[in-house]
């Protein structure tokens, strides 16, 4: 699920002229943002190609490219509000799920757990959402330009068949690394007593986490390849017709 | 004498025709004799519409009173699996009730096992437990004797969600409240005692509320009516707020959660807060859209706030 795929065409709504005008302002800031983030993707994967031809390892490959990744994928959470606001026609929840899950691992796991950030599922992940969202980035950037080239609606809608599940692997790998080490520190975990009545097991949230993929990755999938046969299929019905 | 066809709102398929209908049939009626040519679709879950997408058409209208010819077309959709609102209610409130005791009596394995069938030593905990067992044993009376539904079902799934909710939530807060290693509220005493008038008085209120509604409503009936404020000092709130009786439950909550000290009330409070917000908004603006002379001064759950 951290595989980030949603239905995206960028459409506007609104029809008469002062909304016109506000609308060309909002596709302007769209494509900004989307350029900018296909460009932070970009700096991410260089890096990281670089890192590894340099040292030939993958060991502090994580430590080096921490800040940028957790600066873009946080500011991903902007196209929460968007879905929401209705700018981008995507459902809120299935955007809301993937950007949370992304969230999470970032900030709650290879971040604050460093004992596995020299891991190799997180290599794989890493690898899996750098390139899915520089897909997916880079084709919201030309949809918006209305100048998009058949191989990158391609591989925004092929790559995720192989992608997506090795991502899930990477991540669910990676959090069950994490586990001892949460067990052992009592990391984010709050026991009885206390003037608050309440505890919180970091270890059993994980848990419960990992489970948690078992109902909702089939469904994000599901939809992603529900999207894929209307986004490719439909375009080659008329292709026929001409 | 009409005549009635009904297409499946979908696919447009002619699923009944009804040969000779009253011109003065309601479309209850109507419901009932469609159910005969299709038994899996009982009343209860038939959505029967004028429009394909448009709004459902109610029991009681009238066939004759309806923009039809002599042959009227109507457009069904299934609403699903429905259930009672009455079972969903007595349900999902006895779920609490048991569950809480359950944890209050300390049954086995929730526990260390030298804790079963044990009872806390803080005087606020059996408090908790008596107000919480009120509370819930009140709901399930008012479903009972006091509440007068508009709807008579809701989808099955609902009955999951709902319990889900509330037995989840329940178990939550009675084994932190119950548990041996409670920590009782800081300010003591005096923090019980405020909590307890707050509890108390709000449930008051919150009963008032509802025998208020049910009196502007005579048996049987669905009609509706604006809320005024009676002789009981208890509704004056209606002056200056549309749901009082969300207004109320809040405050039962708050104190509640003021006399236990415990986090998980607090959150199943503001759960509770936001969701009850949704409906005011819903009913207060339903209020406006129906009644041209609606108090203005009203806001949908709390005074001239929100």
């Amino acid at each position: 699920m951290a595989s980030s795929e949603e239905d995206g065409t960028v459409e506007e709504k609104e029809n008469n002229n002062k909304k016109r005008t506000k609308s060309a302002l909002v596709t302007a800031w769209l494509t900004f943002y989307n350029i900018a983030m296909t460009a932070g993707w970009l700096v991410l994967a260089i890096t990281m190609m670089r890192f590894y031809i340099q040292r030939g390892t993958h060991k502090g490959l994580y430590r080096s490219i921490a800040r940028t990744l957790k600066f873009f994928q946080t500011f991903a959470l902007v196209e929460v509000r968007l879905t929401f606001v209705g700018i981008v026609k995507t459902s809120v929840i299935v955007n809301g799920v993937q950007v949370c899950s992304r969230i999470f691992m970032v900030w709650f796991v290879t971040n604050s757990i460093r004992q596995i950030q020299n891991e190799e599922s997180v290599i794989l992940f890493l690898v899996v959402w750098t390139v899915m969202e520089i897909s997916r980035y880079s084709y919201y950037t030309f949809s918006l330009l209305h100048h998009l080239p058949y191989f990158i609606k391609w591989a925004r809608y092929n790559f995720f068949i192989v992608l997506y599940p090795l991502g899930v692997a990477g991540e669910l790998l990676t959090i069950y690394a994490a586990l001892p080490f949460v067990r052992r520190s009592g990391m984010y975990s709050m026991r009885l007593p206390n003037k608050y009545n309440v505890s919180f097991d970091y270890y059993y949230c994980l848990i419960i986490v990992m489970l948690s993929y078992i109902p909702l990755f089939p469904q994000l999938y599901l939809h992603m390849l529900r999207q894929r046969r209307r986004v490719l299929h439909g375009e080659v019905i008329v292709e026929k017709d001409e | 004498m009409k005549r009635v066809e009904i297409l499946d709102a979908k696919t447009k398929d002619k699923l009944c025709f009804l040969d000779k209908v009253e011109p003065n049939a309601t479309i209850g009626e109507i419901k009932s004799m469609f159910h005969k040519s299709h038994p899996q679709w009982y009343p209860a879950r038939q959505s029967i519409r004028l429009d394909p997408k448009g709004k459902s058409l109610k029991d009681e209208d009238v066939l004759q009173h309806l923009p039809v010819g002599t042959t009227a077309t109507f457009y069904f959709r299934d609403l699903g699996a429905q259930i009672s609102w009455v079972t969903v209610f007595l349900t999902e409130y006895t779920g609490p009730l048991v569950i809480y005791l359950m944890f209050y009596f300390r049954v086995p394995f929730i526990y260390a096992s030298k804790y079963d069938f044990t009872t806390s030593k803080h005087w606020v905990v059996h408090l908790a437990c008596m107000c919480h067992s009120f509370h819930y044993v009140k709901r399930l009376l008012e479903t009972l004797f006091v509440h007068r539904f508009s709807h008579g079902t809701m989808p099955l799934r609902n009955i999951f969600k709902n319990c889900t909710y509330y037995w989840g939530f329940a178990a939550w807060m009675a084994y932190y409240i119950n548990h041996p290693l409670y920590t009782p509220p800081i300010y003591g005493e005096q923090q019980i005692r405020l909590a307890l008038i707050i509890f108390l008085f709000c449930q008051i209120g919150n009963f008032s509320i509802h025998i208020a509604l049910r009196n502007l409503r005579p048996p049987g009936s669905k009609t509706r009516k604006i809320p005024y404020p009676t002789k009981n000092p208890f509704t004056w709130i209606f002056l200056l707020v549309s749901c009082p009786n969300y207004t109320y439950e809040l405050g039962s909550w708050l104190g509640f959660t003021l006399m236990t000290q415990c986090l998980p009330v607090a959150f199943f409070t503001l759960v509770g807060f936001v969701q009850m917000t949704v409906w005011a908004k819903g009913k207060h603006r339903s209020y406006l859209k129906e009644f041209r002379d609606y108090p203005p001064l009203r806001s949908p759950i709390l005074p001239f706030i929100l």
